[in-house]
């Protein structure tokens, strides 16, 4: 029986670079970090990209497929390349909006940094001494901070991001959506200087809503629903005086 | 950090004047229709108008929605779209709602002293 092939274009090289072509068997239930896994242990061990746990909780490797930033371990060829249709023909880019160290791999510092801006640290307000908060699990806050907690900081959001491609300072929907659990965390004493580093034009208030983000998310979280809480609580603060 | 709290208000003026400009554009346009379709000349549109101080209020709301509204947006758009800063916008934003202010107070005054 003759093996199947899919055409593999891959990204190859820094900001300025080319697609390099690879035919690569065609394996049921094959994932597109299988691929880019195939092409660089077969047939270029010079490829980089990165990975870690291939199971959908490291966060670690996405990268564009076809056009849309996608977490890889966790995204079947057959869906974003059907042997009908597309032509089978897969199209593996890093991540937009953040900067190419090479061929696949992204640098995250940007990313991690403005994540720490966007007051991401839990601040504690008791100590180990004390009892255990309680808090209820149907508490309406904490449903909302429930809501946005499963990130796993893939970056997804943030390549996905029309503002952060235009507004460099952006702070972006991952760490904007990670504010937003901690301002309902009822145990969180940061309050103020989170809702300060948040507001204002490279935060929240920048967000078209255009829902890249909540439509892309590998964990199906909604950031842009989230960036709308932190609008509501940063205007209540600023006409409050708090902020 | 002190700019966040301008920032963040003047964001929430861009959205309560795009409210209040939601309303304003659908009279003005209900009302135009209506006068249209009533066969009225522009004379007797000015004549009912022109002199009526609710129509003095609701035009004066429009035009100061407009002049906060439309800077706000056009900054963004800015900020986006090319390289100037925010702080250069500054200017940029209030000529803006100078010009619309100007402009809009000009036709405003102007119709109520036609029927005054």
């Amino acid at each position: 029986m003759s093996e199947q092939t899919i055409t593999v274009d891959i990204w190859r090289g820094k900001e300025e670079g080319g697609f390099q072509t690879f035919q690569v068997p065609r394996l049921a239930s094959q994932t597109v970090l299988d691929i880019v896994t195939y092409v660089q242990r077969n047939l270029d061990p010079g490829l980089s990209y990165r990975f870690a746990c291939r199971v959908g909780v490291c966060g670690s490797c996405a990268m564009t497929v076809n056009g849309k930033p996608r977490w890889t371990c966790r995204t079947h060829v057959d869906k974003v390349a059907p042997e009908t249709g597309s032509g089978g023909k897969l199209t593996i880019q890093p991540l937009k909006n953040l900067p190419v160290i090479r061929d696949l791999a992204v640098d995250m510092t940007e990313f991690f940094e403005k994540w720490t801006r966007a007051g991401g640290q839990f601040v504690p307000t008791k100590t180990r001494n004390d009892d255990f908060a309680e808090v209820s699990p149907n508490d309406p806050a904490r449903k909302q901070a429930s809501a946005g907690i499963e990130c796993i900081n893939c970056g997804v959001c943030y390549s996905a991001c029309d503002t952060v491609a235009w507004l460099g300072d952006y702070l972006g929907p991952a760490a904007l959506n990670r504010a937003w659990t901690l301002v309902n965390d009822a145990r969180d004493g940061g309050q103020k200087a989170r809702l300060q580093a948040v507001g204002g034009s490279s935060g929240c208030q920048s967000c078209h809503s255009h829902q890249s983000c909540h439509e892309l998310c590998p964990k199906h979280l909604n950031p842009t629903a989230s960036i709308a809480g932190l609008k509501r609580a940063t205007v209540k603060a600023a006409l409050k005086g708090d902020i | 950090m002190a700019s966040a709290r301008a920032e963040i208000l003047e964001w929430f003026v861009q959205r309560v004047t795009g409210a209040i400009l939601a309303v304003c554009v659908l009279v003005h346009l209900a009302v135009i229709v209506y006068a249209v379709q009533g066969g009225v000349t522009s004379k007797e549109i000015v004549g009912r108008v022109g002199g009526s101080v609710p129509w003095l209020v609701f035009y004066s709301v429009f035009v100061v929605a407009v002049a906060l509204h439309a800077p706000a947006g056009l900054r963004n758009i800015l900020r986006e779209h090319t390289s100037l800063g925010r702080r250069q916008t500054h200017w940029i934003m209030a000529a803006v709602c100078l010009v619309i202010l100007w402009m809009g107070f000009r036709a405003v005054i102007g119709l109520y002293g036609l029927g005054a």
